[in-house]
């Protein structure tokens, strides 16, 4: 009987013949903390007695959630991060090096193959370049910094085949958000995700990680995606590490299997206060907006950008709205300089916040105010989430927020794509 | 393990940030502080009501959302000796087992705001005693019963130097 992705690199990792439903102790290829997870985790390794880490180099912490710290409680948290990867020689991001899903495969710490743990929920980011990457609490991370493993009960995998070219001014993330409406925010809780198709095919590396980020909010504990050769050569182009990439086999059992036809797809917009609340912006048209966000581990690549610079370019933003543009990371932004985009966003009216997760996760950089709405390229819309529980979250494209920006309005930007 | 509580009861897809909200838990290690906070915005009040050995029932996919332990580690730290829903999100399922907290995985439909809960863990036992109801429950995988037991993975890490499962 063939095996999936996750059952093929869990069998790897573990050097037992792997299968869904079993439980087995993994060698960890690496291992990422933030500052919202890593200060108890470094509590958990001293009190379980840690000395030392099982591999510096096959570890990092960063400091991304509250860049640059808003407040002194948080300052002595990150003091403690940076004594310790001091201390321990571990790879280490401060504030401004960017959102810790952004570099891990930007700074080619990992590659296809590869079994990641994350003390954070979106670690499922690097599924789109073949990497069983999941999310994992602190107690968890510690355990893996001290012994290099970590026990995990294989997932079966739900696999969503993918059919159809994207529509201009559709994107991945509109993808991602129909996917989740449509199983819903457990559709896949305890299982993998594996996206195929000539859909992902068409799609940008970087769009691909649009997906898998947002795959643990359908519950899944991955998001994996076969390494075809444009993934190949992205990873070539930031790791110099050797890998091999895995695949699943034609006769591999699947929980379940899903086809989707995305040739017609319009942009899709999820409502408060949960990701899965999804409709068409059809539904959502003309909906005041406060606030727009365009970044996070989920949208605040290059191309997220370039995107975002294509509608706004030449215009400013309505005179009812604040548009905080946060890059994914220090190259990112470095690139969006160079190549002019950053000035067309500053120019049309965004604030430009350091690289980092603030905006989206509620710690500073942009808390709105009672009964305003905010329109996201985040990935999630919970209550609260953005640090008032009076507000309310919409998700979008970094088009659509671009779009939105520009009326005050949530507004369809395929208008802009024609 | 013989637990014994009343029951706070919530629905569907309570998510991390309702647990604990983002707006405290980059703050402090203080789990205490932290405990205060617990469920906040769903019931501002939830902290006061609580009585040392509660239960916390939940619906679907309870603990869905962020990888953050602070959200089991607030619950117990505002007395409660159990968490019981219908199913878990994985990462908080995987944090609780870690941080010690048990959970319960059954039916709880028939389990209503207030009511007097008897839970026998390791005969897989939920008794419903304001209702006079038996209710099954999913038994804990081996690993999870260890760790468990163990009182949490420090404790585990401390007992063994590694994992250690047989």
């Amino acid at each position: 009987m063939g095996k999936t992705i996750a059952e093929k690199i869990l069998s790897s990792k573990s050097g037992q013949d792997a299968k869904a439903n079993d439980i087995v102790i993994a060698d960890l290829d690496f291992i990422m903390g933030q500052d919202g997870t890593s200060p108890l985790a470094i509590k958990a390794f001293y009190e379980m007695r840690g000395l030392k880490v099982f591999d510096p180099l096959r570890i990092a912490m960063v400091i991304d959630h509250s860049a640059p710290s808003p407040l002194e409680g948080v300052s002595e948290l990150h003091r403690q991060m940076r004594e310790f990867a001091q201390k321990q020689g571990i790879n280490f991001y401060d504030i401004g090096d960017g959102v810790c899903h952004q570099l891990l495969p930007e700074q080619g710490h990992v590659v296809p193959g590869d079994l990641v743990i994350g003390a954070d929920s979106h670690t499922c980011t690097y599924g789109a370049i073949n990497v069983f990457s999941t999310g994992v609490g602190s107690t968890d991370l510690a355990a893996g910094i001290i012994s290099g493993k970590l026990w995990f009960k294989v997932p079966e995998t739900f696999k969503f085949v993918l059919n159809g070219k994207l529509p201009p001014g559709v994107f991945s993330k509109d993808l991602i958000l129909y996917l989740i409406g449509d199983v819903t925010a457990d559709g896949a809780t305890y299982m993998a995700a594996e996206y195929t198709g000539e859909t992902i095919e068409e799609l940008s590396v970087e769009a691909r990680f649009t997906i898998s980020n947002m795959a643990v909010e359908m519950g899944a504990k991955c998001g994996l995606m076969a390494a075809d050769e444009k993934a190949i050569n992205w990873v070539r182009k930031h790791s110099r590490r050797d890998f091999e990439p895995v695949k699943a086999d034609p006769d591999a059992v699947y929980a379940k299997v899903k086809e989707y036809d995305v040739s017609n797809l319009e942009p899709q917009v999820a409502k408060p206060h949960t990701v899965d609340n999804v409709s068409p912006i059809g539904e959502v048209l003309g909906i005041p907006v406060q606030q727009g966000v365009i970044g996070t581990c989920t949208n605040g690549r290059l191309e997220d950008l370039r995107i975002a610079a294509q509608i706004l370019k030449g215009r400013k933003i309505h005179k009812n709205c604040r548009l905080i543009v946060a890059p994914s990371s220090r190259q990112v932004m470095l690139e969006a300089i160079k190549e002019g985009v950053l000035e067309i966003l500053v120019r049309a009216g965004a604030a430009v916040v350091t690289p980092g997760c603030g905006p989206c996760v509620g710690t500073h950089n942009g808390v709105p105010s009672d009964g305003e709405n905010v329109i996201s390229t985040a990935n999630r819309n919970f209550k609260g989430r953005m640090g008032n529980n009076r507000a309310f979250i919409y998700l979008g494209s970094p088009a659509t927020v671009a779009a939105s920006m520009l009326t005050g309005k949530i507004t369809d930007p395929r208008e802009f794509f024609v | 393990m013989d637990l014994k509580g009343r029951v706070h009861k919530f629905g569907d897809d309570i998510n991390t940030d309702y647990i604990i909200s983002g707006r405290y838990k980059f703050k402090t290690l203080d789990m205490k502080e932290l405990a205060k906070h617990v469920m906040e915005d769903l019931d501002p009040d939830f902290y006061s009501k609580v009585k040392e050995g509660d239960f916390i029932v939940g619906g679907k996919n309870f603990g869905c959302g962020s990888s953050r332990e602070q959200a089991p580690l607030a619950i117990i730290n505002a007395g409660i000796s159990a968490v019981i829903a219908k199913s878990f999100a994985r990462i908080f399922y995987r944090n609780c087992i870690n941080t010690g907290l048990p959970l319960i995985e059954c039916d709880t439909d028939r389990i209503d705001e207030g009511d007097e809960l008897e839970i026998d863990l390791h005969k897989g036992v939920l008794h419903n005693s304001t209702k006079g109801l038996d209710i099954p429950i999913t038994p804990l995988p081996g690993v999870m019963l260890k760790i468990l037991s163990d009182g949490g993975l420090v404790e585990h890490f401390k007992k063994y130097g590694t994992f250690k499962f047989d």
